[in-house]
């Protein structure tokens, strides 16, 4: 017995913009990124019948995920030269000891820290996007997240401009109940 | 200035669509309303947070796409 179901016609609402977010911090590239989450899925759907169960179905992509980001980096090496790393040594007197100072951690080099953190703020506010009603999720990711116009979305949407805003305050609220836990 | 109004203004400050004129209107409301200061508060933050974050999402049309592409993959799986 399995303690999570598999379900495909589901998987695009649930976790496309989740994988999209995951894969796109590590490829940064668009078109890329959803090239991988779309043969994620198909690859899901191939293999569903090694679905066993024991975790749940976004950890399960996740994991197919990881290895199609794995493959299109060894794909994009395989074409280009193999990396080199080449460390020289000073002998002469006069500049022995400054390779000291360039192996010293740079402080003012936060970057990868801070891309990390970002993308667990990633994950932290699609986990907090997946809890809202449907409706508020599409209206505050269209309106945050993609930076459409009002008009626009009102127009997309057949809601009325007090329709959205109601909707975008509720949105907020449970947003900022769901990240303060963590992140404020 | 009532609080609805005042979050109302607050939030349109977040998209940056308020007004000169409502934005000072808010800022005395905030003077005296503990409430609503915690609610700018938390609403600036959670702002920030998600500018920081440089979350991403799939557009709706992309996201047809590949609905159209995974449910053709699904209907050539059952058979």
């Amino acid at each position: 017995m399995s303690k999570h179901q598999i379900n495909p016609n589901k998987w695009i609402d649930l976790y496309s913009d989740y994988l999209f977010n995951y894969t796109i911090s590590r490829v940064s590239d668009r078109e890329i990124a959803q090239d991988l989450v779309q043969d994620t899925f198909l690859a899901g759907l191939k293999s569903m019948k090694n679905f066993k169960g024991e975790a749940s179905e976004r950890t399960w992509l996740i994991s197919i995920l990881k290895r199609k980001i794995i493959d299109h980096y060894r794909k994009i090496n395989s074409k280009k030269g193999k990396a080199e790393v080449r460390i020289s040594y000073n002998d002469d007197s006069e500049t022995e000891g400054d390779w000291l100072e360039e192996r010293v951690a740079d402080p003012y080099d936060k970057t990868a820290e801070d891309t990390l953190q970002n993308a667990e703020l990633g994950n932290a506010i699609h986990n907090c996007l997946g809890k809202l009603p449907e409706k508020q999720a599409d209206v505050f990711k269209m309106k945050t997240i993609q930076g459409f116009e009002t008009e626009i979305i009102c127009n997309e949407l057949n809601i009325t401009a007090s329709n959205l805003w109601v909707i975008i305050h509720r949105a907020r609220t449970a947003m900022a109940d769901c990240l303060k836990e963590n992140w404020f | 200035m009532p609080c609805d109004e005042a979050n109302h203004v607050c939030n349109k400050t977040q998209y940056k669509e308020a007004t000169l004129w409502e934005k000072i209107k808010l800022n005395i409301h905030l003077i005296y309303c503990r409430a609503c200061r915690k609610y700018t508060k938390n609403n600036t933050k959670l702002t920030k947070k998600i500018k920081e974050s440089k979350v991403e999402c799939l557009d709706k049309k992309c996201k047809k796409h590949m609905k159209k592409n995974l449910q053709k993959a699904i209907r050539e799986h059952s058979i």
